[in-house]
């Protein structure tokens, strides 16, 4: 018998949040429809933008031509339905009050998260390869254009969309579907402070210490570096990483006390809608 | 209690009581839920929790699962402790309860076959199949789950409880709700799966005929304590009444003590 880490586990997890995700159009749709809106939103504005008379000069200083906007709005998407994916696929449990059903079984929480992750993924390609296929055809914005970059931008993106998601979770598991709305609104408190569309030295100096604390600043920095400088920085993308890994980790510690926390409450059978 | 001593070589023999409690208790915020019970399961028993609401019964199964961290005491289940180990032991565990559910939007195949993937069960379709030929459920196994009746969905529960053929199977009030002709259908196949596997079976309920049909013995609970404890027959003869139910509200209300 496999007391151990089970990748068959895990595939089973994915192939029910697969099964879960296949069984509603609507829930599909859903997955490109905001990205998609998004999409149109800010890429028409830098559009005008790009080509209003006043802003000549400037726009080509914000990099608009090179499709700052339009860039940040992707990556922003990249980060917000990371989350969305890990952690809209633990509430499916919560609102089927099945959550009893897989702490009995011998699913690991390591495989419960890793199956979380995957599934993350699986929703954010869903959502995002056709939106930034359409960029290209609409603005001309070539977000697979960045290369090597994209990579490392979409890796610390992930990573923290993780992070955050796992902590979430960890907050509906102790507290139950009352805490819910924290998974769809947690990650807009990041949308100022990791500095999306703007520099970090527009934020007074005392809110840029906050905003060096979040990984995706580091992120959106880079890709402005990128696109106004051409200039690719690796070391922004370092830091990004080694913070990622230490908020992660803490979300990994965070998400185990809660549900100890549960067991302690006893809620772990009393959750559902 | 003194908990049974696992052998030499410390593996669990079959001797030894498939589920060991001992000394638990459980506090919710200053109430107290379990109240230092102690009690040994026979391997290959069927022993009803029986108790009214808030007795404690759900509380003290989910201990026993590990679902539900105990203020204090033990919980061993096949001579593993579950506080500690309790991964060693799970593949060889299930339950149910009409308070959990599977998602609704899955059909009844999809979520068995996913049960069936996490408890490593090899013969996946086959052992579907037997399932829903045996629980006679053939016909909804493309139905989504959330368009099931009440006694549909009771079956299906309990084929997911028996999909990796456990050793050890803990119900929680399997018949809550149910009309009375489902009720003795599904007593009828926990019985039947009883007597072929040799299963040990700890069941919760309140409703004094199921636990009169299907157990060896009785443990009764009021306020988290044990108020009686016994075969059927036994209790009948302590308490000087014809049925557990008159037993019970003995209990209940105080008219008479445990001896």
């Amino acid at each position: 018998m496999n007391n151990g880490f089970s990748l068959g586990r895990v595939g089973a997890m994915v192939r029910r949040y697969v099964y879960l995700l296949r069984s509603s159009v609507p829930r599909i749709l859903d997955l490109v429809y905001w990205p998609l809106v998004q999409m149109l939103t800010w890429g028409f504005l830098q559009t005008y933008l790009a080509k209003a008379p006043a802003a000549g000069p400037i726009a080509g200083r914000l990099g608009l031509a090179a499709g700052a906007l339009i860039g940040a709005m992707l990556l922003w998407d990249i980060l917000f339905r990371s989350q969305l994916g890990f952690s809209v696929s633990f509430l499916e449990e919560m609102w089927s009050r099945n959550i009893a059903n897989l702490m009995m079984s011998p699913l690991r929480i390591s495989e419960f998260i890793l199956s979380l992750m995957v599934m993350s993924l699986i929703r954010l390609a869903i959502g995002i390869v056709p939106v930034s296929l359409l960029a290209i055809w609409f603005f001309g914005f070539n977000l697979w254009g960045l290369g090597l970059a994209l990579g490392a931008f979409f890796a610390n993106l992930v990573l923290a969309g993780w992070g955050l998601g796992l902590f979430v979770s960890g907050l509906v598991l102790r507290y139950g579907l009352a805490a819910e709305s924290l998974v769809w609104t947690m990650m807009f408190l990041m949308l100022p402070l990791a500095c999306v569309y703007y520099p970090v030295t527009i934020l007074p100096p005392w809110l840029q210490v906050f905003a060096w604390a979040l990984p995706p600043t580091y992120v959106f920095e880079g890709l402005r570096a990128l696109l106004i400088h051409h200039e690719f920085r690796g070391d922004l993308m370092a830091e990004a990483f080694g913070l990622n890994l230490v908020i992660f980790a803490a979300a990994v510690i965070g998400f185990q006390l809660m549900l100890e926390n549960a067991r302690r409450a006893g809620s772990l059978l009393q959750t559902g809608e | 209690m003194q908990l049974a001593v696992p052998s030499a070589s410390g593996a669990f023999e079959p001797a030894d009581p498939a589920i060991e409690v001992e000394a638990l208790t459980k506090r919710f915020k200053g109430v107290v839920a379990v109240d230092d019970l102690s009690f040994a399961v026979a391997r290959g028993s069927v022993t009803g929790l029986l108790g009214g609401n808030g007795a404690g019964k759900s509380t003290t199964i989910g201990m026993i699962m590990g679902l539900v961290l105990p203020t204090s005491g033990k919980v061993r289940v096949l001579g593993i402790d579950m506080l500690r180990e309790r991964h060693r032991v799970l593949a060889r565990m299930n339950f149910e309860s009409p308070y959990v559910d599977m998602p609704h939007r899955l059909s009844v195949r999809q979520n068995l076959e996913v049960f069936a993937r996490l408890y490593g069960v090899a013969e996946i379709d086959a052992r579907i199949a037997h399932l829903a030929s045996d629980l006679a459920f053939e016909d909804l196994l493309d139905r989504p789950s959330g368009q099931l009746s009440a006694g549909q969905k009771t079956r299906v529960a309990l084929a997911k409880a028996l999909i990796n053929e456990p050793a050890v199977l803990l119900l929680d009030e399997p018949t809550a709700s149910l009309d009375p002709d489902t009720a003795d259908w599904v007593r009828t196949h926990i019985e039947n799966y009883r007597g072929g596997r040799r299963a040990t079976i700890l069941l919760a309920s309140h409703n004094m005929r199921e636990v009169e049909r299907l157990c060896d013995r009785v443990i009764m609970l009021k306020q988290g304590r044990i108020v009686g404890d016994g075969s059927p027959e036994e209790l009948l003869a302590r308490f000087e009444r014809s049925n557990l139910e008159e037993v019970f509200l003995d209990l209940a209300r105080g008219r008479r003590q445990a001896q």
